[in-house]
């Protein structure tokens, strides 16, 4: 476990950038209860400050996680946001999809969102950006990509996709055996 | 055989008896017809053919209540046809009885069995009632009530006589012999007739003074139970037997019945991300069937019946419950972590205590969740992330590490590797999988592991200085004998009280064995009387250090002191004296001279 280099920090905060904008601050600075990054493996996890002095003790091979795992870096040197990262992303999400009850289980069978799911979005999500997918009771259901900007999307046929799907809740049922270790 | 035996009527009368009954009789009609040829006027009244309607009525009802009290009929004579002499005195006997009372009233009815008596309620004697009702006058009145008082003496007099007969009955047999016993291990094996057999046997094993049959001893009766149980239920004769003495033989019955009907499905509100007000209110509308645990927790919520799989709706997915079972809710009320402190919980996965820990600190201080299976930390790492749990630290490690890892925690919950008696509901292959080796090997790692747990906790704790031990076994040796072992191994820590609501006392002596006094501030909990699994939970508080903390021993260098010292010691503990054979002499024959007396044999008779 160590901290992450000059170089991962700005690969992991564009990727976060994309999703919580200039928030980003927030998870940096926690005057009340400072948070880090730390690598372990692969793997990128966000901690409290304090955790992270005592999961210093545990040995290497034996550490198996350790706070909230953001997500992890490719072979290729990109880094992918899990969805473990959602209650964080959620919090200070900048844009926000919400989507309707029947619209619930189908997200979480890792589909895209539709027009006709779509409940509620906010209202200044331009093209591509990312957008947290909420149910309408403001349950946090996932993430993902804007296809089309809010005055778009408006437009659009019932049946065409309003965000690319990147993460979904679903996950920690379909890829358990991959998404942890 | 308690019920039955009640009820029953006496033996058959011997022939002598049966021909001295019916000579009487003969002499009493004989003598009522000199009687009447003696009054001129002929004899009768309104009472006879009433009283003799009003008696057989009686013995109707009680033919009809002859079968009600017992087992069902229908069951009875399936049982009797299978097993004759298991039910010596059975239906046969009893119809044979009936007719010999009717026999009191009526001679020529010998054969007849109770429903042509009912076709036909009449009875040679109404003849002459009737020919007397028609005679009756004045003059004759006199004589003739006095002719039914002797009557109904007499008859009288019989039935005492007969309820004398009836209460020197021969007892219940209940067991089989040994070559019906041989006859049963060659068929087909007849289910309700094991079990009614148990039944039986729990009933005479309760009220063994007056139930048992002679030259039948209780252990006879235990061997055969135990047997039995074995075969209907599907132990291991070595399991079913160690859990059977845990209990008083009609409470044993009840934990094996319980233990082949499933648990309740129960689930916890993760209170990080909701209450359990607003979960149950979105599930009921997705179809659940729910309704709280009980009044002892304030998370759980019991499941019913579901529309939509449990495990996979969009609230379960989203961290605002887990499956959980209402058991594993104890051992983390009972440690009850404060906030900021630093907790271990030993033997974490799949994290359902990790995440309850977790949850009730609100998600401050810091969670270490070791589990020594890697496989099994997969599943710890899913449920720490979609309940939320960020103050989680997973490692891998055997727990006997601890305290070489890291010491001084305020709070160290430890739910041992067990045998698992007590979730035989939720899986089967427990009954027949655990041998006498397990007993001797898995408590001897519950004990390091609970030394190591002592050892990680520091005694300054402002807060804490808790140790929590559980486990889902309801074995004696997994339980208490693990806590009185760290007890006298580590003289800095006391039990104290889990301040749970519910839950049996734990042991203070078992067997033969007596534990710390103390151990009845642990609690037991058991399928048939909670409706949780079977659990054990102690809560020690450490109350000073000791060199043990300090001590930098891994696992390995445990394992090999804890052997050496079993060895040492052997299997008789330190709480078992040796024996002074010329010094117990006194005490010896005292002993034996009151169990002869409590026989009653007098002892100085002999010599």
């Amino acid at each position: 476990m160590r901290p992450l280099t000059e170089e991962e920090t700005k690969v992991v905060f564009e990727k976060l950038a994309n999703y919580i904008g200039r928030n980003i601050s927030f998870l940096v600075d926690n005057q009340t209860n400072p948070h880090v990054f730390r690598l372990q493996k692969d793997r990128v996890y966000y901690i409290p400050d304090q955790v992270a002095k005592f999961a210093t003790s545990v040995a290497r091979p034996q550490l198996m996680s350790v706070g909230t795992c953001f997500g992890k870096f490719t072979k290729t040197g990109k880094f992918r946001l899990h969805i473990t990262a959602l209650p964080y992303m959620a919090q200070y999400a900048k844009f926000k999809v919400w989507i309707k009850q029947n619209g619930e289980m189908p997200f979480l069978y890792g589909n895209h969102v539709l027009k006709a799911h779509v409940g509620r979005m906010s209202d200044d999500i331009p093209e591509h950006a990312g957008v947290i997918v909420y149910s309408m009771s403001d349950v946090p259901l996932g993430f993902g990509v804007s296809s089309k900007s809010t005055n778009e999307a408006r437009n659009l046929q019932p049946t065409a996709i309003v965000a690319f799907r990147q993460g979904d809740i679903g996950e920690y049922l379909r890829e358990e055996d991959t998404l942890f270790t | 055989m308690g019920r039955r035996a009640k009820n029953k009527q006496g033996v058959p009368p011997s022939l002598d008896e049966f021909q001295a009954k019916k000579d009487r009789r003969e002499q009493r009609i004989q003598e009522r017809e000199t009687k009447r040829k003696r009054d001129i006027a002929s004899v009768g009244s309104q009472a006879p053919p009433k009283k003799q309607h009003k008696k057989f009525q009686k013995k109707q009802a009680d033919d009809i209540e002859e079968h009600p009290e017992g087992l069902p009929e229908v069951d009875l004579e399936e049982l009797s046809a299978a097993k004759k002499s298991l039910f010596d005195d059975s239906d046969g006997e009893q119809d044979v009885n009936e007719d010999d009372i009717e026999l009191e009233e009526d001679d020529e009815e010998f054969y007849d069995s109770d429903e042509e008596a009912r076709v036909k309620p009449m009875f040679s004697d109404d003849d002459e009632d009737e020919s007397d009702l028609e005679n009756l006058n004045a003059e004759n009145m006199e004589a003739f009530s006095k002719q039914l008082d002797e009557e109904d003496e007499l008859e009288a007099e019989e039935a005492e006589q007969e309820l004398l007969e009836g209460a020197v009955q021969p007892r219940a047999k209940v067991l089989p012999t040994e070559e019906e016993e041989e006859a049963a291990e060659v068929g087909p094996k007849d289910v309700t007739m094991v079990r009614t057999r148990m039944i039986e046997i729990i009933k005479v094993l309760e009220n063994f003074k007056e139930l048992a049959e002679d030259g039948k001893s209780r252990a006879d009766y235990t061997n055969r139970l135990l047997k039995d149980i074995c075969e209907y239920f599907g132990y291991s004769e070595f399991l079913a037997e160690k859990l059977f003495n845990l209990f008083a033989p009609a409470e044993a019955m009840e934990f094996f019945e319980a233990n082949e009907i499933a648990r309740p499905i129960t689930i916890r509100t993760n209170t990080l991300k909701t209450r359990r007000r607003d979960l149950a209110q979105t599930l009921v509308n997705r179809g659940v069937n729910l309704q709280p645990i009980g009044s002892w927790t304030k998370v759980g919520l019991q499941i019913f019946d579901s529309q939509v799989p449990i495990g996979a709706t969009p609230e379960y997915l989203a961290g605002q419950y887990i499956l959980q079972a209402a058991s594993s809710f104890l051992p983390c009320m009972a440690l009850d972590p404060q906030e900021n402190e630093r907790v271990l919980d030993m033997a974490a996965a799949p994290g359902g205590k990790t995440t309850y820990i977790s949850a009730l600190m609100k998600n401050t201080g810091c969670v270490f969740a070791n589990d020594a299976n890697k496989a099994r930390t997969k599943s710890l790492i899913a449920n720490i992330h979609r309940l939320g749990c960020k103050n989680t630290i997973v490692c891998n490690y055997d727990a006997r590490e601890f305290p070489k890892v890291i010491g001084g925690f305020d709070r160290v919950l430890l739910d041992a590797p067990c045998s698992g008696t007590g979730v035989i509901a939720k899986d089967e292959s427990v009954k027949v999988s655990r041998t006498e080796k397990d007993f001797i090997q898995i408590p001897h790692l519950q004990k390091q592991l609970l030394l190591s747990a002592i050892d990680s906790v520091d005694a300054n704790s402002a807060t804490g200085g808790i140790i929590v031990y559980s486990t889902c076994s309801i074995a004696v040796d997994e339980n208490e004998a693990v806590v009185d072992y760290a007890l006298r191994k580590r003289p800095n820590v006391k039990l104290v009280d889990t301040g749970l609501q519910i839950g049996k006392e734990g042991f203070t002596s078992y067997r033969g064995k007596h534990f710390n006094p103390k151990i009845s501030l642990t609690r037991r909990y058991y399928p048939h009387t909670y409706n949780v699994d079977g659990f054990y939970v102690a809560k020690f508080k450490k109350i000073s250090s000791s060199i043990h903390d300090e001590s930098k021993a891994g696992a390995r260098e445990k394992e090999s002191l804890a052997r050496s010292e079993a060895e040492e010691e052997g299997i008789i503990n330190g709480d078992f004296a040796t024996f002074e054979d010329d010094e117990d002499k006194p005490i010896m024959d005292q002993a034996i001279k009151r169990s002869m007396k409590r026989k009653g044999i007098n002892p100085n008779a002999k010599k």
